[in-house]
């Protein structure tokens, strides 16, 4: 049919597909290197500014509400474009896939924080009574007995904010990060034909429906968890 | 200190950028007001097609809901904005972030129901039904109200996730809120217009982000 | 066995004087006198509201006393230089709603505060949970979660857990208030048992029956202050204030 091939020869066009097979691989290295990065520093940046404010001091309390605050309401391009523009201004020169990872890392410790904050309110006051009243100490308690709870409560909204945060990688592209969508786009520039674009969709899809899937897989394993 | 101040928070630069931003702020509410209801329903319809008694067509929800999820929204803005035309069609950008972002939307409003659904007990069904409602009446006057209200504050917060989305569509040039903004920086070589729409941004969104932590807390007490 | 003699040769373990403890403008305890001596089974009883879970928990410091002063085997556990998590290892508290830790089992329960507190070796602070688990009768539940045991099991495990640590008193808080009435006895039977190994307990509870046998003291609160007291003959079968008289009574039906 004329309208078949034609798709075909628009989003799928074989010899292109091999010749900008190597480059959009290239950029999943770099998605998937960058979205490793930020999980780790987000997630654990997260929960330790969740176990600074469960120290209950108020003033760098009411810094770390701000800071969590901030970053949930504003718009990741908005930061990135912020501090890739800005800094060096500032005379600090970072390339910008350190610009992502910072960005991104932040915008997911915020999220975090407030997260396993959540999660850390929701134990029964009794659990730590009976774990002070044991003569463990504050940080014992949090560490051994507090913690361990509030993360299993927590697994489904963390997985499900992670993932998002890292689908932000595209965004990588507004400032020249080398990550899938740039080098996409750019091959599709280059050739004038929409297959690295297609390609590079797939490779999106081949990359997240796995970690979908495990979120949801985790959602459920962790659903009705009652203690 | 002074380089800071001279580079982010230029007043007379911010006082130039205001109207234009101000006109982006325009564009950014009419997407949202478009956006947010579009997704809304959106979200309604895969939630009960997820739901649907039919096999084939619960599983094409699922693998449609959970492939808009896995693709960046950019992603598939890009696609339909640049690589439509290559089939033939011209999307404006209007057009292009109306349909990408709804198919985003929607499978996470989509699914936000769909939770809110599955939390409701099965006695609520069967007291519904038992006393003659049909499946449609039971869903729509015991079921739904129910998991609304408890799923209201990832609704809400879901929208904020919308509103933030909306900055995504500066990148095919459509005028908003974030567009307007870096315009005026490449213009001005100063990042001041950028901290005026951050600072609009936290206006709008800031109340909304606090009600949503407050709303998680009350339903977690 | 009545200890009358030993008890007031040994000093006291638990001394407290002008105990005062307000929440907000209320008060809920007005300046408590009280000394418990080594050995001693003290029984508290009164009204809802009376302030007897939170006279308990001042003991231990989980509420802090506005007014007064406290001293467990001599030491001021108010003063700034006491550790306090020293302390509360040599204090013992079961609570009404148990607080077994969910996500660990009998053992895991009992050994934590061995472990990370008194930092034995994990052999060494097995065997010891184990010798108090035994001593409860669930030795062989020691590898159950709290979720797989009965209300009764639960609470011995927690008073396990509290035992490992060889407190020199023991403070329970309505420890069967929360249990079936088929439960409670397995849960009493414990505490009589720890009686008469010699432990020195402090006692919130509704159990009069169980106050009448091991109680060597019963006392009476009532609105933050202690009423009466004396021993359980005394205050159960007539007792010499009136509002006393009028609490038993409502008890009794």
């Amino acid at each position: 049919m004329e309208l078949h091939s034609a798709f075909l020869e628009a989003f799928f066009k074989w010899n292109l597909i091999e010749r900008y097979f190597p480059a959009i691989m290239k950029g999943v290295g770099v998605t998937v290197e960058i979205a490793a990065a930020v999980v780790l520093t987000g997630i654990c940046a997260g929960l330790a500014l969740a176990v600074i404010r469960a120290f209950r001091a108020r003033p760098i309390n009411v810094v770390i509400v701000l800071f969590a605050d901030a970053l949930r309401a504003l718009p990741p391009l908005v930061l990135v474009l912020l501090v890739y523009f800005g800094l060096p201004n500032l005379g600090i020169n970072l390339p910008s896939f350190a610009v992502l990872w910072i960005v991104l890392s932040l915008v997911l410790a915020a999220f975090c924080e407030e997260i396993f904050w959540a999660g850390i309110l929701s134990v029964p006051k009794g659990q730590w009574e009976a774990a002070r009243s044991t003569g463990l100490t504050f940080l014992g308690t949090l560490s051994y007995v507090v913690l361990p709870q509030a993360v299993r409560l927590t697994v489904p909204p963390i997985t499900n904010r992670t993932i998002a945060i890292t689908k932000n990688t595209a965004l990588g592209t507004v400032i020249g990060v080398g990550e899938i969508l740039n080098q996409a786009t750019t091959a599709q520039s280059f050739s004038g034909n929409a297959t690295p674009l297609m390609m590079g969709a797939i490779a999106y899809v081949i990359l997240f429906i796995p970690v979908v899937a495990l979120g949801r897989f985790l959602e459920t394993r962790f659903r009705w968890r009652r203690a | 200190m002074e380089a800071l101040r001279q580079q982010f928070f230029n007043l007379a630069i911010m006082e130039r950028a205001l109207p234009l931003l101000l006109m982006g702020l325009r564009q950014t509410a009419i997407l949202c007001l478009l956006l947010v209801p579009l997704g809304l329903s959106g979200g309604l319809l895969s939630a009960l097609l997820s739901r649907s008694r039919a096999r084939a067509m619960r599983w094409l929800a699922l693998v449609a809901i959970d492939f808009f999820r896995a693709v960046p929204p950019l992603v598939l803005l890009i696609f339909i904005y640049s690589g439509l035309p290559f089939a033939g069609l011209r999307p404006s950008p209007l057009t292009a972030v109306a349909v990408a972002f709804f198919l985003n939307t929607s499978s996470y409003y989509g699914e936000i129901y769909r939770a809110g659904i599955e939390s409701i007990p099965a006695g609520q069904w069967d007291a519904a039904r038992s006393t003659g409602l049909s499946s449609a009446q039971a869903m729509i006057y015991v079921v739904m109200p129910q998991a609304v209200r408890n799923v209201l504050p990832d609704l809400v917060s879901n929208t904020v996730e919308v509103v933030k989305l909306t900055s995504i569509a500066s990148v095919v040039a459509l005028p908003e809120l974030l567009y307007s903004a870096d315009m005026a920086r490449s213009v001005t070589f100063n990042s001041s217009p950028l901290v005026l729409a951050a600072a609009i941004y936290l206006l709008l969104l800031w109340p909304v982000v606090r009600l949503v932590s407050r709303l998680e807390r009350r339903i977690a007490a | 066995m009545r200890l009358n003699e030993v008890v007031s040769a040994a000093p006291p373990i638990l001394e407290i004087r002008g105990l005062r403890k307000s929440f907000h403008h209320v008060e809920v305890l007005r300046g408590i006198d009280l000394t418990v001596a080594l050995q001693e089974l003290v029984f508290i009883i009164g009204p809802s509201g009376s302030g007897k879970s939170t006279l308990l928990r001042c003991c231990n410091r989980l509420e802090e006393p506005t007014g007064g002063s406290i001293r467990i085997d001599g030491v001021d556990i108010m003063a700034r230089a006491t550790d306090i998590n020293a302390m509360r290892r040599r204090i013992g508290m079961v609570f009404q709603s148990f607080n077994l830790y969910p996500h660990m089992t009998a053992l895991g329960n009992v050994t934590l505060a061995l472990a990370k507190v008194l930092r034995r070796p994990r052999k060494e602070a097995e065997r010891v949970a184990l010798a108090a688990l035994d001593r409860v009768g669930l030795s062989e539940k020691a590898r159950a979660y709290p979720a797989e045991l009965s209300g009764g099991q639960q609470q011995r495990v927690a008073i396990a857990r509290a035992l490992a640590l060889e407190p020199k008193l023991m403070l329970f808080d309505e420890p069967t208030s929360a249990l079936d009435p088929e439960l409670v006895g397995s849960v009493l039977n414990v505490m009589r048992e720890l009686k008469r190994g010699g432990m020195t307990m402090l006692v919130v509870s509704h159990e009069m029956r169980f106050a009448r046998d091991a109680a060597d003291r019963v006392i009476f609160l009532d609105h933050g202050a202690i009423v009466e007291e004396g021993p359980p003959d005394q205050i159960f079968s007539q007792p010499e204030k009136t509002r006393t008289r009028a609490f038993i009574a409502e008890l009794a039906r």
